[in-house]
């Protein structure tokens, strides 16, 4: 099995175009908002301006990587290089609560922190019903790092792999962050949702299109139980890039199930991380359904740090028209008796361009791990583009791995079989596009927002499998 | 059962039928009346499968001539969920899986999807579940089995059980059942061959797909064919499927072949 090393960023300095893509990284850098006008409340964010600062200096030596970047082979950076994008200060865009009533989760009512354009919106949030040990605010709270002094030293921006240059940025940028903490031996019933708005019309100056910098910080002491959704969205219409990323920690034998949801608008480009450590005997689950944005990538890492430590990723990709989303995803183990199962499906139809690299990591200290992944990808339309690549870099010899990609379109004898039972060609169709989605969607722990995104699916993929 | 006045269901004269320009059916002819169950059997490859799947509208395959009257309808012009509407149903040789759909609710949009045709008013999810359970009993389902997707993770027995609980469901006019005994245990093959019975009456008709004598022993066919290169080369009675079980094939190919000389 060959063993592939990549650096994304620094690796890329002596590309002929280079100059290009330092200058548009340095843009994008500068378009954020100095810590003084980015809130309302700056003596709060005070403590964040040294990790800003020493970010906003890293990427000062960092370029956009390109194409030439195995990492970002299949990417299109073309949409990020055309025009300019500036991040906003906290102002009052008078969004209301019926305003974001559609994308109201039940479950969670009590339990939704709201952010716009990056800054936390106390005036749509709600986190006053909190059990006992459970904290849910935004990190610019003082009362909250008066309470965790940890959250700074010991979590936030310390997950390996953030170095990245879009995460580095996001760090330079960041305006505010949402918290979650869970204290040891809490399990908590009830979901949280953490909801990210876009508002890009009302907001954006001139032809620059919106920068948005959101962050979130998970951590779930030992044997804690926490179901969050993390939920990306947009209201009104205009061109806005999402850069976000999201930091879990999973403490000893703590069980984190992590919905991350990616609907934004057409014109959006979206960039996010997902980085998660996991300690001994620990269980995390991700369902990432990426469904908006003509841009997206999600980068999806999760590192193993102690035994028996268990990992469940869910993706599903609905894309059509021009969307390009791309998912790159790493498995770290790094100790024995590590589990992961991995199911990543695509629904692709149009001219839309679906990728996956799934690596997995198994050194030679991850003995007895036991992981399968595997990639689905459906075809509605002889246009669409696929690219696929699970990397397995195993070294430790006495594990079970197992891995699969397929890309195929309906077949013809499942259509066969429906209709013969008296349900149309078209619906019949419909019903097995749906059916691809469903297996993924079942999954997701909290019941309203199941039912809403199996609509939501639905609508995306109606009648548009016919040829 | 044969009845001298009963009505014509299913004939089928000089049918022939391509998969991807090979010729498979070289002229089939078959009158089937009500209540009568026809048993087709015959070597690998003679054309049985691709009979069924020509009946019940499988697009992959292409009619090149001859004709299908289904209750004085030209069935050819149909396409596979009219023809199912219309009361053609054919259990599958290998049910397909659908994960993602559960099976009550594929069997009640079936169900709805034929009530519809017949003019009838389609039923709610309520009285629906109220239905299949009933219809349950007929193959000894489990009712854990109608909250499972459609066929995922089933045995080869569930799977054809399943089938036969559609066919319950649907009360077809003709039924084709496409090797429904195979891979069957003598357990499983009871309870199939006893759900077709209970659904077998004097106004619909069978058509049974085997390879094996053994399924004739709980379903008595009235007549037994014998399909070869694409056509029916040999009727009989149930006598004859006996014979095929002793005897195997060669005879009645050998038959044919010198029929055909004279």
């Amino acid at each position: 099995m060959a063993i592939q090393v990549s650096d994304s960023g620094a690796s890329n300095t002596s590309a002929p175009k280079r100059v290009d893509r330092r200058e548009a990284l340095q843009k994008l850098l500068e378009g954020r908002m100095s810590l003084d006008t980015a809130s309302t409340n700056h003596d709060a964010l005070n403590p964040f301006s040294t990790i800003r600062d020493r970010a906003a200096s890293e990427v000062r030596s960092l370029s956009l990587p390109s194409t030439r970047d195995e990492e970002w082979r299949f990417f299109d950076f073309s949409p990020l290089l055309e025009q300019e994008f500036q991040t906003v200060a906290n102002q009052d865009l008078g969004v209301t609560k019926t305003d974001l009533e559609s994308f109201d989760l039940p479950e969670a009512r009590g339990c939704t922190l709201v952010f716009v354009n990056g800054h936390y919106a106390s005036h749509l949030s709600t986190a006053d019903e909190l059990p006992d040990g459970l904290v849910v605010t935004n990190l610019a709270d003082p009362n909250f790092l008066a309470a965790k002094p940890t959250a700074l030293s010991g979590y936030f921006d310390k997950q390996e792999g953030l170095e990245s240059t879009f995460t580095t940025l996001n760090t330079a940028s960041f305006a505010d962050a949402a918290v979650i903490w869970v204290s040891q031996n809490v399990v908590t019933a009830v979901p949280i949702h953490l909801l990210f708005v876009t508002a890009p019309s009302a907001a954006t100056p001139g032809q620059k299109g919106l920068a948005v910098s959101p962050r979130c910080l998970v951590v779930a002491e030992h044997n804690s139980v926490i179901t969050l959704v993390e939920d990306h969205v947009a209201i009104g219409d205009g061109t806005y890039f999402t850069n976000s990323v999201t930091e879990v920690w999973a403490e000893e034998n703590a069980q984190v199930k992590h919905v991350r949801l990616q609907r934004d608008r057409p014109d959006a480009i979206h960039i996010g991380k997902t980085a998660v450590s996991q300690a001994k005997a620990s269980h995390y689950t991700c369902h990432a359904i990426s469904l908006g944005a003509k841009l997206s990538r999600h980068n999806l890492e999760v590192f193993q740090g102690g035994e028996e430590t268990d990992t469940t990723l869910n993706g599903l990709t609905v894309i059509a028209e021009q969307q390009l989303a791309d998912t790159h995803s790493l498995i770290a183990y790094n100790k024995p008796y590590g589990s992961s199962s991995q199911v990543h499906k695509c629904i692709v139809d149009d001219k839309a361009h679906a990728i996956f690299n799934g690596k997995v990591n198994v050194p030679q200290a991850a003995q007895m791990t036991n992981a399968s992944q595997l990639n689905r990808n459906l075809l509605l339309s002889a246009r669409g583009r696929v690219d696929t690549k699970p990397q397995l870099e195993i070294v430790a010899d006495n594990v079970k791995c197992t891995h699969g990609a397929t890309v195929s379109q309906l077949e013809a004898d499942e259509v066969f079989y429906l209709q013969s039972r008296g349900i149309d060609a078209t619906q019949a169709q419909d019903l097995l596009v749906y059916a691809f989605a469903a297996e993924i969607l079942q999954q997701i722990p909290v019941e309203s927002l199941r039912r809403t995104l199996s609509r939501r699916v639905e609508t995306l993929t109606q009648s548009k499998s016919n040829p | 059962m044969i009845r001298d006045n009963s009505d014509v269901l299913l004939s089928v004269s000089g049918l022939t039928a391509e998969v991807e320009e090979t010729p498979i059916l070289k002229g089939m002819n078959l009158e089937v009346k009500a209540g009568e169950i026809h048993a087709i059997m015959g070597p690998n490859g003679s054309g049985k499968s691709t009979f069924s799947k020509v009946l019940a509208g499988h697009s992959d395959y292409s009619v090149t001539g001859g004709r299908v009257e289904f209750q004085g309808q030209d069935l050819l012009e149909l396409e596979a969920e009219e023809r199912a509407r219309s009361g053609v149903f054919l259990a599958f040789q290998y049910p397909l899986e659908i994960p993602g759909v559960s099976n009550l609710d594929f069997l009640r949009v079936a169900y709805n999807a034929r009530r519809q045709q017949q003019g009838l008013e389609e039923l709610d999810a309520f009285d629906f579940d109220e239905l299949v359970r009933e219809k349950l009993d007929v193959v000894k389902m489990d009712p854990s089995f109608l909250t499972r997707s459609v066929n995922e993770g089933f045995s080869g027995g569930e799977k054809k059980r399943n089938e036969i609980l559609q066919m319950a469901l649907l009360e077809p006019t003709l039924a084709i059942l496409d090797e429904t005994d195979s891979g069957l245990d003598i357990d499983a093959l009871k309870i199939v061959a006893n759900g077709v019975n209970q659904l077998a009456n004097e106004d619909n008709a069978i058509i049974l797909i085997t390879h094996y004598q053994r399924l004739l022993d709980y379903i008595v066919p009235d007549y037994v064919h014998v399909m070869e290169k694409g056509r029916i080369i040999r009727t009989g009675d149930k006598d004859l499927a006996h014979e095929l079980e002793a005897r195997g094939y060669d005879w009645v190919l050998q038959d044919a072949a010198e029929t055909v000389e004279v």
